[in-house]
């Protein structure tokens, strides 16, 4: 079964307190030099059947409607190679 | 014959019955809507009411907005049936892009759970025409996920077109974008909000004030009016 990786993440001109809050709390676990940090989420897709273009359509329609809020998150389709 | 007026309770709704007892103490029927029935029963007007519907799982509101009974709401939303949306509801009707924006977590990461002090801006809108426009009000908020978030176009085309129904008044307890607490459709039957007026009806307890009652006030004079 092949994997399919859609990765959300806020638009760059969104505020990010939660990635805000994990950097700020870096120096004080000792882990220096982070200037930066913005949290987001991944989903990993079991795909039955192969990857096609019809079904690479079918999970752009996926992440575009459902696992993103376009308003407010990017998102990018990654095909993951077959183990 | 009575306004019905229908209040959705999704898997994770917390509010729905202070909303039908409001809808009941303001004089109109209660309707309990169930996120599975599609029917909407006769209802004259929907409230979606606040809680963490389907856990807030993915986004705040994003799965409830995919309910069979969305589908209906959805539809007859846009054919004019007035709708309001609580905290969660508000938040699914802007996942449901019946209302535009995006609620993000709070600037400041933390759940607030305080009196809240607004000011009505839309005193024209199906919901709020008991109030008058520039009076504030004080009704309970209770979220994480309440900073009202849309792009510099979006939220200029609200202003410029009446369209911010609430403010928050002395502080804005979430980074909400403008002080938006609420909004409406250009039609004025879609609106929605973050604070609980239906918390606020009766003296006895919330803020010991009734400034929520307006909001099903208005509706049902709508309604009994048209």
């Amino acid at each position: 079964m092949a994997r399919v990786v859609v990765d959300v993440m806020l638009k760059p001109e969104i505020l990010d307190p939660q990635g805000q809050a994990v950097q700020r709390a870096l120096p004080r676990l000792g882990f220096d030099g982070i200037a930066d940090v913005r949290q987001g989420k991944r989903f990993e897709l079991e795909v039955e059947g192969p990857v096609d273009d019809a079904a690479l359509a079918r999970i752009n329609e996926i992440a575009e409607t459902f696992l993103a809020n376009t308003v407010i998150e990017d998102f990018t389709v990654t095909v993951e190679e077959e183990k | 014959m009575t306004t019905r007026i229908g209040v959705v309770t999704f898997p994770g709704t917390l509010d729905d019955q202070d909303s039908l007892r409001a809808v009941r103490i303001a004089g109109a029927e209660p309707v309990s809507l169930w996120h599975r029935d599609k029917d909407l029963h006769q209802v004259d007007a929907v409230i979606l009411a606040g809680g963490f519907s389907y856990g807030d799982y993915l986004r705040a509101g994003a799965i409830s907005r995919f309910s069979p009974v969305m589908e209906t709401v959805i539809e007859q939303a846009k054919a004019g049936l007035p709708v309001l949306g609580i905290c969660n509801g508000f938040q699914i009707l802007t996942e449901a892009h019946l209302l535009p924006g995006a609620m993000l977590r709070n600037n400041h990461l933390h759940f607030i759970c305080r009196d809240q002090k607004l000011r009505v801006e839309n005193a024209e809108t199906a919901w709020t025409s008991d109030y008058t426009a520039g009076q504030e009000i004080s009704v309970p908020l209770k979220n994480v996920d309440g900073r009202y978030t849309a792009d510099e176009r979006t939220l200029d085309e609200l202003e410029a077109e009446g369209r911010v129904a609430f403010r928050y008044a002395d502080v804005n307890p979430n980074g909400s974008l403008r002080d938006i607490a609420g909004i409406t459709n250009a039609a004025g039957n879609i609106v929605g909000l973050m604070p609980h007026p239906e918390h606020a009806v009766e003296p006895l307890i919330g803020t010991g004030r009734t400034d929520g009652l307006g909001f099903f006030t208005s509706i049902i004079k709508k309604l009994v009016n048209a």
